[in-house]
Order: C-alpha cells, then structure tokens, then sequence
C-alpha cells in the first residue's frame, strides 16, 4: 500500500511483543489438543474432568467438545464484547478519514479502520462457533444490552486524536490481546493472532503520525501534546477496574481464557509506553509517573474507576452518537439485506428447476483464484453458475 | 427477521502454489458469488492468498464429538503415517 | 443546470507525455470519487460491506495518488500529489460532475459506481496501451481494479434490481438519478480527440457503444432498463462542478489548508 519513506525511529518495545504474537502462531499449529486422549464414556463428569485436563495442559478447547456452561458464556460475553469494540471502534477514526490532512494518511487511515471491520467479522466469526448468531449479538449492542471498550465514547477533536488515539488504544489492545493469542478456546486463539498481527501495524502507523506532528510545527506539536493528554487515562482505563474489584477474572483466569490480571497488564503498558512518549517527544499526563528501581516498573497515578464505571453506564461523551450511529447504518440496510436473501432464494429456486430439468447434480460451494495481484477481478472469475460456481482447477472435494 | 439473515459460509485459502487450501474462517454472504467477493476482500487484503474457496457452513458434514473416539483412535496407532516418525541419517536433507 | 464554456483552460505543453490537463481528469475523477466511497465507511449496509467498499475506496485513492503524482511530473513546478490535491480550487478540478454526486442510499451508490467502474475499466484498458510508458503503467494496475468494481456494482445491481419491491424501486430510482450525469463522461472533448488522433490518447466519445453494451447488459439482466429523456449535465471537464463539489472539497482540504507548508 501506501508507501511513504518514513523517518520515524523504531518504536521502543514493539518487537518484542510481535514476537510474542508469532511464537503464539506457532504453538497454534503445534499445540496438541489432548482431545483424543480421554475417556470414551461421555458422562457429565469424565467430560467436564477431561476438559479440565486439556485447558490445564495448555490445550485447546475447540467448538465440537464439551465445555462447562459457564465457560462458553463467558467466551461469547468476551466475544461479543471484543467484536462489538471493533465495529463500534470504527467511528472515532473514520471520523477524520475525509479530512485527513494528505493523500497518503487518507489512505493509511482507510485501511485502517477497514482492517477494524475485518477484526470484527473474524471475532464475530469466532463467537458463532458458540451457537450464538452475529444478527442476535448486532441486536445486542443496538439494543444496549451488551457493550464495547469504554475509550470508545470518547471524540477524536482533533486530527492528532487519531494519532494519539491508535498509538494508546491500539497499544493498550495489544498489550491486552498478545496473551489472548494463547487463549484456551482454539478459534478465539486464532482470530487473536490474526488481529494481533494486523494491529500491529496500526499501533505503528498512530506512532509514525503522532511523530510527524511532534516534528512539526509549534501548532502540531501543541494538538499532538493536547490529543496525549485526552487519550492517556482512556487508554490506561481500557484494562478494567483492578484486579480485587473485577467481578469475572478470577474464573476466566482459572480457565485460562485470560492469563494476566488487569493490573499487570496496566503496568506492562506503562512501562511500554514510557520509553515511545520520550522517543516521541511528548509528555504523559501524571506528575507521579517515575520509574521505581525497586519494583522494577514504572510507578503511576491509576485511572479514575469511578469515571470508567460512568462511561460503561453509558454517561460518557458520546456512547448515545456512538451507539445512534451504529444503528442507523443497520436499519438502514435492511432493506438491502433482505433484498440480497430474496434474491438468492430466487436464483435456488431457479436453480432447482434447473437441475430438475437437466437432472444433472452440483455441489454447492464455490471456488475462485484469488488473482495474482491486489485488485485484480480474481473472485470474479467465480461466475453465478447454478448450483455454485468454481473457477479453481482441483475444484471442490466431492 | 432470520428469514433475511445471510447465511454462513467457511472459508478456504491456498496461501501460494503448492499448499493445500487451509481453512481461514467464516462469513456472512446471500450467495456463492458475494461469499466469494467478501472473502477476497476479508481474508486476502494483504495478499494472504492466491485462491479460495467458499462452502455453506450448512453442507460441512463433521464427525460427532460422541463417535470422536473410534472415529480417529485407529489413526492414532499409526504413527508410521506422519513424516516425523521416520528419523533421517544425518547429512539426508530436503526430504 | 450547467454548460460548459467554449474553451478549456489552457494546458501548458510538456516536453514529454501527454498535457498535464489531460492526466489531471482521470486524477480528479479517481480522487473524487474515492473522496465519496470512503464516506460509506461505518454506514455500510453489512460489515462485509464495509470492508468491501472501503477496498474500493483504497483502490480509488491509489490510482489517485498515481495519477496525480504523475501530471506534477509533467507540469514540472515541484506540484505534488497533495498540493495538486488540496490546494487547487474548485474550478480548477476536471473530474466528471458524476463522482462528485452525494452518495444517496445505497442503490444510488451502486449506480454511479457501476456507470463509472464500466467507464473507468474502457478507459483505462485503452490507456495501458499508451505511449506515456508510466501513464500505460498506472493504467495497466488500474484495469484489473475497475474489472473488479465493474463486477461489484453488477453483482450488486442485480440483486437490488431482482430482489424485494422496496429495492427494485429504489435501484430503479438511483439509475435514472444518476444517469443524466453519465453523458458528460463521454461529451466531446478537443483536447482528448487532437491526442487520440496523434495516438498520445484516447478520445472518450469512441469508448461509448462498448460502455452502453455492458452497462445495459447488466440492467437488463436485473430487471431495469436505460432511462429516457435527454437531459445531460456537463461542463466538469472545463471546471464546472454542481453545487455539492464545493461543500466536498471543502472538508477533504480544510485541514491541510488550516496548516500551510507543514508535514503530516
């Protein structure tokens, strides 16, 4: 995509947790479940004993075996919570995609919150392995019964917003995501090295903007300095309340769906984020920010809980516009989906009686080379032949 | 409203020539042909493939988690089967 | 509503290559109408939607960029793509009055998307035979991305057009909103006609007959059909634009223009 020769030094501390991503990578495709190595009988106790066994080996729970009640309903609170941040996530950003200030930030910004859309759909995608439907959890979050990250209802006031806004948040994400790549339930695993992987490169572009303006002029520096200061406590607040006051982590850490506290990922993030905030030039907004050679960790004034638990409420800036935005853009393509699932009832129909005629069989999926390069009219290769299409040699296995 | 509910369908990616398609994930498509169209978009927007595939999730037949035993037990005697199970003399590459 | 004046502004001729003008229309179509797809990003009907309308966008935006960091070349003043982007006023932008519509709902999208990706594709695939070896270039990426908007919209149309009551209606409403507009992609054009005859161009008056084939192929297909009436806007060429294109332009260049000379 957009290339730019770019002058900004590495960012402190970022590799390190890239690699943490791609070790989860690995482990993925090495991990053995311990699925088949259990008790044939399927009682409620061998199984639930079984799934004891697997998560405390570090295997993966995968969607076809059993698990205790509590633990899927927690994953598909987790689920939908992460998905719904992601699209909801989009509007902060999108919001200066038109008048971002040149060609080349347009575009980084685009496919940005693009990328966010994406991460949404994987996530979504992931909590449907559940036995929930995506339509039933859109519903959820239109109808307020279930929510996303608090930072979100916060306004990007300015252009550096965006910057500060994916330098923190998206910091603050992967900090709070690397361990979810190592998650207990296999899809969410993989969705979450997926995510990580491409979330890295918005962590990075906020970093690289960020220090554009902070290289620039007064009045850059001045909106830089201003969008830290406003996106910090949100940032540091995405971990939760702390730890002795979280009502669901002691369970989903003995379950490892979540492997950290929120107060040691907070003090990880602190201490990533010292080091980028001098390389930036900027300054975090906490007097009592000072590294603390004894503990080894930098010391900090923690977020405002009581500010957090207003904002989930649903009491900060903009959670109504938020929420208002989102959906609107649902009721308002009702009317395209429902034209779409008409329309592919009809072509089945059509197609049916087809084949009824013809009395020739087909299968149903559909298959398309990607093209070999970006853009290029690929998948429309895959042309709307009844019964399915496929445009790739080996076709479909019968 | 489930009426007009797209339904679900998994997708697979070839990566690059000579691998097998992989299964990358799901989606939410009305047809064969948008399914297609939002799995380029969705899991190759980075160059991550060079073809796909898209099956209804509807027509994926899976072994039942209750036959899970007998069904894949008799494969797992058979270690012979994965390429690891044969050490190489040293020196032998490339195999 | 508008006519054009007689005469284009005048073009100083480059060494090399075709005139700067004459990059700067495809440039300003291509810009424009990224400017207006990326607007659907968080509104889109679906989230697989969203994804793909931003690609298309994406795709837009870059041959933009291509575009018209190539005429800065040709002009030879040091004009990159940004100021060719943001500091130049409105009747100094060339593109068609086409792309700078507002977005309507989503069948009015979907139409200017499909008359313009059928244009975008002829023109471009003309273009990849260019003699401007980094112009053929350009052209020769872009074809494979229009192919693939072309293929959108059609899809797109044909389900609208063959779908519910409700969107055959407004598919039905969006094609005749949109498709006055669509003759000033082809309107005679002195400039484009003199370099198509010295076989520097293409004369955009020639692409018509194959672009009305497919664009009727695919309303045929869903049910709809080619408008009446005669009435055909023009004048974007000569930097003549509709009321909505200053109101666009000026929130893509605020920003920019709010901080002269620095760096983003």
């Amino acid at each position: 995509m957009a290339e730019r020769p770019t002058q900004t030094p590495p960012m402190p501390g970022s590799d390190r947790l890239l690699a943490e991503v791609t070790q989860a990578g690995e482990e993925l495709a090495r991990t053995h479940s311990g699925a088949h190595d259990g008790p044939a009988e399927a009682d409620e106790e061998a199984l639930a004993a079984r799934f004891k066994e697997i998560v405390a080996a570090d295997g993966k729970i995968e969607p076809r075996d059993w698990m205790p009640g509590g633990y899927r309903a927690s994953l598909v609170r987790q689920l939908a919570q992460h998905a719904h941040s992601e699209i909801v996530g989009m509007q902060p950003e999108a919001h200066w995609i038109g008048r971002a200030p040149s060609l080349y930030r347009k575009a980084v910004l685009l496919a940005k919150v693009q990328d966010e859309a994406g991460h949404g759909l994987y996530l979504y995608a992931a909590a449907e392995t559940l036995g929930v439907r995506r339509a039933d959890l859109l519903d959820a979050l239109h109808e307020g019964r279930q929510g996303y990250l608090s930072f979100i209802n916060y306004p990007t006031l300015t252009w550096a917003d965006t910057g500060a806004l994916a330098w923190l948040t998206d910091g603050a994400a992967i900090v709070n995501q690397v361990p979810l790549c190592r998650t207990s339930y296999g899809p969410y695993a993989r969705a979450m090295v997926r995510v990580c992987k491409e979330e890295s490169f918005h962590h990075r572009q906020g970093f690289d903007s960020l220090w554009a303006l902070t290289h620039g002029s007064p009045r850059q520096r001045e909106m830089a300095q201003a969008a830290v200061d406003r996106w910090w406590y949100p940032a540091l607040a995405m971990f939760g309340p702390p730890h002795s006051a979280s009502t669901h982590s002691e369970r989903s850490m003995a379950w490892r769906i979540k492997r950290f506290t929120n107060d040691e990922l907070r003090q990880r993030f602190v201490d990533v984020c010292v080091p980028q905030a001098e390389a930036l030039g900027v300054t975090l907004p906490d007097p009592e920010l000072r590294w603390n050679a004894e503990r080894g960790h930098y010391d900090f004034t923690p977020p405002d809980f009581a500010e957090l638990r207003r904002v989930i409420r649903g009491d900060g800036p903009c959670n109504r516009e938020r929420v208002a935005h989102r959906r609107a853009a649902h009721e308002e393509g009702a009317w395209v989906r429902e034209a779409a699932a008409a329309h592919a009832r009809r072509r089945a129909a059509r197609s049916a009686d087809a084949e009824a005629d013809s009395g020739s069989g087909s299968g149903s999926g559909s298959g398309a080379d990607a093209g070999d390069a970006a853009g290029s009219g690929g998948a429309a290769a895959g042309t709307d032949r009844p019964g399915g299409a496929r445009a790739d040699a080996e076709g479909m296995p019968a | 409203m489930s009426e007009h509910d797209w339904p679900l369908w998994e997708v697979f990616v070839r990566a690059r020539r000579g691998l097998a398609h992989l299964h990358a994930g799901s989606l939410h498509a009305p047809d064969a042909h948008l399914a297609l169209r939002n799995a380029r978009d969705l899991f190759t927007r980075r160059g991550e493939g060079v073809s796909l595939w898209v099956v209804p999730a509807d027509a994926v037949t899976a072994s039942s988690p209750d036959e899970k035993d007998p069904f894949f037990d008799p494969a797992a005697d058979k270690p012979y089967r994965h390429p690891t199970f044969f050490a190489l003399p040293e020196g032998v590459e490339h195999l | 509503m508008t006519t054009a004046p007689p005469t284009a502004p005048g073009p100083s001729p480059a060494p090399a290559g075709p005139p700067v003008a004459y990059v700067l229309r495809p440039a300003d179509d291509a810009l424009i109408a990224a400017q207006r797809m990326a607007q659907w990003c968080t509104n889109a009907p679906q989230l697989e939607e969203d994804v793909a309308l931003a690609n298309i966008a994406l795709d837009l935006l870059g041959q933009a960029r291509a575009l018209l960091t190539h005429a800065g070349g040709l002009e030879g003043r040091g004009r990159d793509e940004d100021a060719l982007a943001f500091l130049r006023d409105e009747p100094e932008f060339t593109n068609v009055q086409l792309v700078e519509l507002p977005n309507g709902d989503f069948a009015h999208s979907i139409a200017k998307l499909l008359f313009f990706a059928a244009y975008q594709r002829l023109w471009y695939e003309r273009t990849a035979a260019a003699r401007d070896p980094e112009l053929a270039a350009i052209a020769a990426k872009a074809v494979k991305e229009s192919t693939y908007h072309l293929d959108h919209a059609a899809t797109w149309t044909e389900r609208l057009g063959d779908g519910t009551e409700e969107s055959h209606r407004r598919m039905r409403a969006g094609v005749a909103a949109v498709w006055p507009y669509t003759h000033d992609l082809f309107a005679a054009d002195p400039l484009a006609a003199r370099l198509a005859a010295e076989g520097v161009g293409v004369d955009p008056a020639e692409l018509r007959p194959e672009w009305l084939a497919t664009v009727e192929e695919v309303l045929t297909r869903s049910g709809l059909a080619v408008p009446a009436g005669d009435w055909a806007p023009t004048g974007g060429r000569h930097g003549v634009h509709t009321e909505h294109f200053s109101l666009l332009l000026m929130e893509m260049q605020s920003l920019h223009r709010a901080h002269p000379g620095v760096t983003w």
